[in-house]
């Protein structure tokens, strides 16, 4: 980790130093144990203000979008599929970036610490090659990180990046073992009833407060579908229904560019599994058209096609 | 001497005298989250736990609230018919609330009760029916800073009956008047309990390493901070969601919708937040703050400045460290007050 940091930090202030780009976008460490906040170093002194860490959840992609001058970013392999995607879809230019491109160590999910060590108050944690330090008043305990790891980093198929300008440390380990299709959608195999009961659990403590929607960097719509007001799509209560109504459709929004980067659920401050529905939807993409998204700069996903010619009569009409 | 004893495995026959008045919660936890729950007995308290997730302003602020139900039917002779929604059938008691908690409700009530005659009828209501009886801190959490911003550990403002926690029994002071009733027939505290409860607040109070300085904040003018240069770099990381003041507990901002369906409808409140550009979109197009740096600058503005400016003083901030836990992002409030006083 202590070599991946300096190596960051050289690239970056080289690069600041060379005025290539204004800015490079990366982490620095959180303000509370098991965070890291998304950092933008402007000058070359700042660049040592940069770290990584396996608490590096959030999407930095979300960071280039509307960016006009060249930035540089860190990002390990889910987040370079997002900038693939994004440059898909000409919301960045891939002449304005500059990826310094990382092997993902699996980014740890804080609260499956948490619930480690029920009613236990965590002052630090540190990372001791594959373990986590954890200590508080009164305890000191040791994890295995791969213990704790976010859910989607357990299934991740790519945690080496598919684009880049600089590798950062070597490439590693490209998935994350899990058996992606089969958690993707576990409530498949279940009856109607059974599903919207579990559908129902999953959602209901939302608090709408759209951090899931914010943190991903599928979602720059000028105007969001649920802050539209001339039609209002979506009711504003928390009452089931609206919650429900917004969760369906942001999920269907996400369909064939969702890249499984967690961030959503790491972002929700409830702990919502809000990727049941995405990774289904990516599930049945992949299954339907072969398509997965995010590895290829060019490739149109499925969902934003249209063909004359298209098998479907009622794409046609 | 006003100090009660009770031994916590003795708090049934405190709880029962409540439960005849009031349907009582208390925080308990619920997987790793800790949620206000409905409590009948002492062994469903939990004592061993740092805040709730979410705040109590839900249970006198709901985060979707009906304010009345109508009825339009042109065939009608009645005309239009508005009515109010029935009240909430039995006054709640909140048990084990924390001082921080307790003292944003005392900072609430300078917002929906700012002017005597014309009080926020929805807050008031519920306000007033409603009892606290709260716990005070021994183990602040790294992310509290209370002690910076007119509250701490053991504070009583808001609160009805502040509780101590001496381990196997806790130390009942009654702080309005309305509380004594319920504690008067328990055991007098003796000075030993009441030495050690103190000694345990200045060790809480110790144990709060979290600081905010504010000295420049309030003595510079509102255009000073506002234009302060140090927002351009706070705001960078923020992507607006509105996860920091839905959970903080002196954010109240609402937003008025009615929903309809035929010619039935209702009026509602739901907790709307200076984080979406939505909050202050005008219907011609125009959003006065339009901008990202708008939006987060005024959440602290308004904390920090406004408030003490038009209510005597008093800051939208408890230091509970809610808002800076739950920030996917992490952006700690301390540190943004902290670089705008800077000068
Ligand atoms: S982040 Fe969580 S609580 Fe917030 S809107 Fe999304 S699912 Fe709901
Ligand atoms: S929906 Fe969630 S997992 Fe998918 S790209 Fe967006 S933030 Fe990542
Ligand atoms: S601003 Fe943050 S720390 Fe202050 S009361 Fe609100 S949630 Fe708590
Ligand atoms: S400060 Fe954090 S919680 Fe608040 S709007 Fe910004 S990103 Fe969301």
């Amino acid at each position: 980790m202590q070599e991946l940091i300096k190596q960051i930090r050289d690239s970056a202030r080289q690069l600041l130093e060379e005025g290539k780009v204004h800015c490079v976008i990366g982490y620095r460490q959180g303000s509370i144990p098991m965070r890291a906040q998304p950092y933008f170093a402007y000058t070359p002194e700042e660049a040592d203000n940069l770290t990584w860490s396996c608490f590096c959840t959030h999407n930095l992609a979300k960071y280039l979008i509307g960016r006009k001058e060249p930035s540089a970013i860190v990002a390990q392999g889910c987040v370079t599929r997002n900038i693939a995607g994004l440059i898909q879809e000409n919301q960045v230019k891939r002449e304005n970036i500059f990826i310094l491109g990382l092997n993902s160590p699996g980014m740890i999910d804080h609260r499956r610490v948490q619930a480690r060590l029920p009613g236990k108050i965590i002052h630090e944690v540190l990372e001791v090659s594959d373990h986590l330090v954890i200590s508080g008043p009164g305890f000191e305990e040791k994890f295995l990180k791969r213990d704790v790891k976010r859910d989607n980093c357990y299934t991740c198929t790519n945690r080496n990046p598919v684009i880049y300008d600089q590798l950062i440390g070597e490439k590693g380990e490209e998935t994350g073992g899990g058996n992606i299709d089969k958690v993707a959608a576990p409530w498949e195999g279940l009856g109607s009833d059974e599903r919207w009961k579990r559908f129902q659990e999953t959602f209901k403590e939302c608090i709408r407060c759209y951090a899931c929607r914010d943190a991903c960097p599928l979602c720059y719509c000028r105007e969001c579908f649920v802050d539209e007001s001339r039609p209002q799509w979506c009711g504003k209560t928390v009452d089931e229904s609206d919650v429900y109504a917004f969760h369906i459709l942001r999920a269907f929004h996400c369909a064939g560019r969702c890249t499984d980067c967690g961030a959503c659920e790491s972002a929700c401050p409830v702990g919502i599994k809000m990727r049941r529905l995405t990774s289904k939807i990516e599930k049945d993409i992949r299954e339907m058209y072969g398509f997965t998204p995010g590895l290829d700069t060019e490739a149109i996903p499925p969902l934003s096609v249209y063909r004359p010619d298209d098998s479907e009569e009622f794409m046609r009409k | 001497m006003l100090e009660k004893i009770v031994f916590k495995d003795k708090l049934d026959g405190l709880l029962d005298k409540l439960g005849r008045e009031y349907g009582l919660f208390a925080p308990v936890k619920d997987g790793i989250h800790t949620v206000w729950t409905a409590v009948f007995k002492a062994g469903d308290l939990d004592w061993n736990f740092t805040n709730t997730d979410l705040s109590p302003k839900g249970f006198l602020f709901p985060q979707t609230e009906c304010m009345l139900v109508f009825e339009n039917d042109p065939g009608s002779t009645e005309g239009m018919i508005l009515k109010q929604p029935e009240p909430e059938d039995r006054p709640k008691a909140l048990f084990n609330i924390r001082p921080c908690d307790a003292k944003a409700f005392a900072v609430l009530d300078l917002v929906f009760e700012q002017d005597p005659e014309k009080p926020d009828v929805y807050w008031k209501e519920k306000r007033g029916k409603t009892l606290l009886l709260g716990l005070a801190c021994n183990n602040p959490c790294p992310a509290c800073f209370c002690t910076s911003v007119n509250c701490g550990p053991h504070h009583t403002d808001g609160l009805d009956i502040l509780m101590q926690d001496l381990g196997d029994r806790l130390l009942l002071t009654p702080v309005s008047p309305r509380a004594e009733g319920f504690i008067s027939d328990l055991d007098h505290a003796s000075e030993k309990d009441i030495k050690l409860a103190s000694e345990l607040e200045q060790k809480a109070v110790g144990m709060i390493k979290g600081r905010v300085n504010m000295e420049n904040i309030q003595a510079g003018s509102i255009i000073d901070v506002f234009e302060h240069s140090a927002w351009e770099r706070l705001h960078e990381s923020c992507i607006n969601c509105g996860t920091c003041t839905f959970y903080c507990p002196t954010c109240h901002c609402f937003d008025i919708q009615d929903e309809t369906s035929g010619v039935y409808g209702r009026r509602v409140r739901n907790w709307d937040t200076c984080m979406s550009p939505l909050f202050t979109l005008h219907a011609s197009g125009h959003n006065p703050r339009g901008g990202k740096l708008a939006r987060f600058r005024q959440r602290f503005m308004h904390k920090f400045k406004y408030m003490p400016f038009r209510l005597k003083g008093a800051l939208g901030c408890v230091g509970c460290g809610r808002c800076t836990q739950k920030c996917p992002v992490n952006i700690d409030v301390r540190h943004v007050v902290n670089k705008i006083n800077n000068n």
